[in-house]
């Protein structure tokens, strides 16, 4: 009988993945791997090198490499105020329910360069909570959470984010939360004040705190079923009774192991609350 | 030996080519379709709706891991990549490819990377050259190629763009994609 052929490609992949963890701790193994190919592939070409048995050498030899493969396999595309009827359901549904606590912990798991934070305690501030609010923000990447720290945007994305931000059911002018700096927005430091940034790893860390509110959009989509598992049993085990999960557009619990674990609470927007 | 999926790739003139075919299918059409149609990222749920009217086989706006099933009709949601896996499709916010998000290249690069020979690739009027890298992974591994006629593409740039690189298997005219779709996944069925 033929065995499976698995390709040349795949068996470097995994070889490539099982080096990086073994020696530098990062676990890729459970990544989607179709996306997860395009972006080594992209990587590759990057460094002007042939094949990913080549990347292998140079990453485990210069530890300078693995510092721009993470970045390269981990930055993603983000915006402030993405999908603005989220913000809207989040505005509607959500915070009558957080003014009921006198203390609020959220969590915005993986959230890259910040810009979905900033958006969040923007709306936080206008519905007068964010004094009762600590924002945990995280991310695997040291370097992009440097970024969201520095809550510096490109000036040229504003005009675009103004009309998310109203979309999203924005209640000011805009320009009032930024500083404009050269070719920057500078965003006012009072939206950090309850924010705390810090790296942490959904592949590989555990839980630390229970939350009202945990926000993971369009990070989940990385993972393969396996890892999805891991991350949402995690979400569960770390949300208080009632708390709220939130997902990215396309992103579901109706593949994951916790789908009866929670109800939806906004029709069409993936914000769920925990049952039990 | 079956089909696994038939990739179908459109950008401008697309709506009117898709309910062409899609009008075509017959009801016990089994191999599944996924498609990606460009459009603007802020798009609703329209389209999805538009070509609903056109045929009784369920089509739906995929989600991430959302199973790969018989006779399902998928859609690329906007704004996000859509690919496959084993059994499954997986999105993606990457940077787009070509300009656009959703990218017909980065649909057939990774359908034939998982189903290799058992891949149909489809590609339709449109006035970009996104879809050629992807036929020709098709191609590579041995999956079937078909590219529209180009007299009969409301944009012809890329048809044109796809035969230009790849040797297609097949280059009919709108209204026989349908025919040919069924002749080749009934011939392979029996």
């Amino acid at each position: 009988m033929d065995l499976p052929k698995s390709s040349l490609e795949d068996i470097e992949i995994q070889l490539l993945l099982e080096g990086v963890y073994q020696y530098y701790g990062y676990d890729f193994r459970n990544y989607a791997l179709s996306s997860l190919k395009r972006r080594i592939h992209s990587f590759v070409r990057l460094e002007g090198l042939t094949n990913i048995s080549a990347l292998q050498e140079r990453l485990l030899h210069h530890r300078p490499c693995l510092d721009r493969f993470l970045l390269n396999l981990t930055v993603n595309v983000t915006s402030m105020f993405r999908d603005p009827s989220f913000y809207i359901a989040f505005r509607q549904q959500v915070i009558p329910l957080l003014r009921t606590y006198p203390f609020i912990r959220i969590w915005h798991a993986g959230c890259s360069t910040g810009e979905e934070v900033y958006s969040m305690a923007i709306l936080l501030q206008e519905e007068k909570l964010y004094h009762r609010c600590r924002i945990y923000a995280t991310d695997t990447n040291e370097r992009v959470l440097q970024n969201a720290k520095n809550g510096i945007f490109s000036l040229k994305l504003m005009q675009e984010y103004t009309q998310l931000y109203l979309r999203a059911g924005g209640q000011k002018s805009f320009s009032e939360y930024y500083t404009a700096a050269y070719d920057n927005a500078i965003f006012r430091a009072s939206l950090r004040d309850n924010v705390i940034f810090a790296q942490h790893n959904l592949a590989s860390d555990s839980s630390f705190n229970e939350f009202n509110v945990i926000l993971c959009r369009n990070v989940l989509i990385y993972f393969n079923p396996t890892l999805q598992k891991r991350v949402h049993t995690l979400f569960y085990n770390s949300l208080c009774t009632f708390g709220i999960l939130g997902l990215g557009r396309q992103e579901s619990i109706r593949f994951t192991p916790c789908e009866n674990h929670y109800e939806e609470i906004a029709q069409g927007e993936k914000l769920y609350r925990r049952l039990n | 030996m079956s089909f696994k999926i038939i990739v179908i790739g459109t950008s401008l003139g697309g709506l009117s080519a898709l309910k062409n075919i899609l009008v075509n299918l017959p009801l016990d059409f089994l191999t599944p379709i996924a498609i990606v149609q460009h459009r603007h990222k802020d798009s609703d749920r329209t389209l999805q709706a538009l070509l609903q009217e056109h045929t009784s086989l369920p089509i739906r706006e995929v989600e991430d891991k959302q199973e790969i099933l018989p006779g399902q009709i998928y859609l690329a949601p906007p704004d996000y990549h859509l690919l496959v896996e084993p059994g499954y499709f997986a999105l993606s916010t990457d940077e787009p490819v070509s300009f656009a998000r959703p990218s017909i290249d980065v649909l057939f690069e990774s359908a034939a990377d998982i189903y290799r020979e058992q891949v149909i690739g489809v590609i339709l009027t449109g006035a970009n050259q996104d879809g050629t890298q992807g036929l020709k992974k098709v191609q590579a591994h041995k999956g079937i190629t078909i590219v529209q006629e180009p007299a009969t593409a409301e944009s012809s740039i890329m048809p044109k763009a796809a035969i230009a690189a790849v040797a297609v298997d097949w280059i009919v005219s709108l209204s026989e994609i349908a025919p040919l779709l069924v002749n080749l996944c009934d011939y392979i069925r029996k």
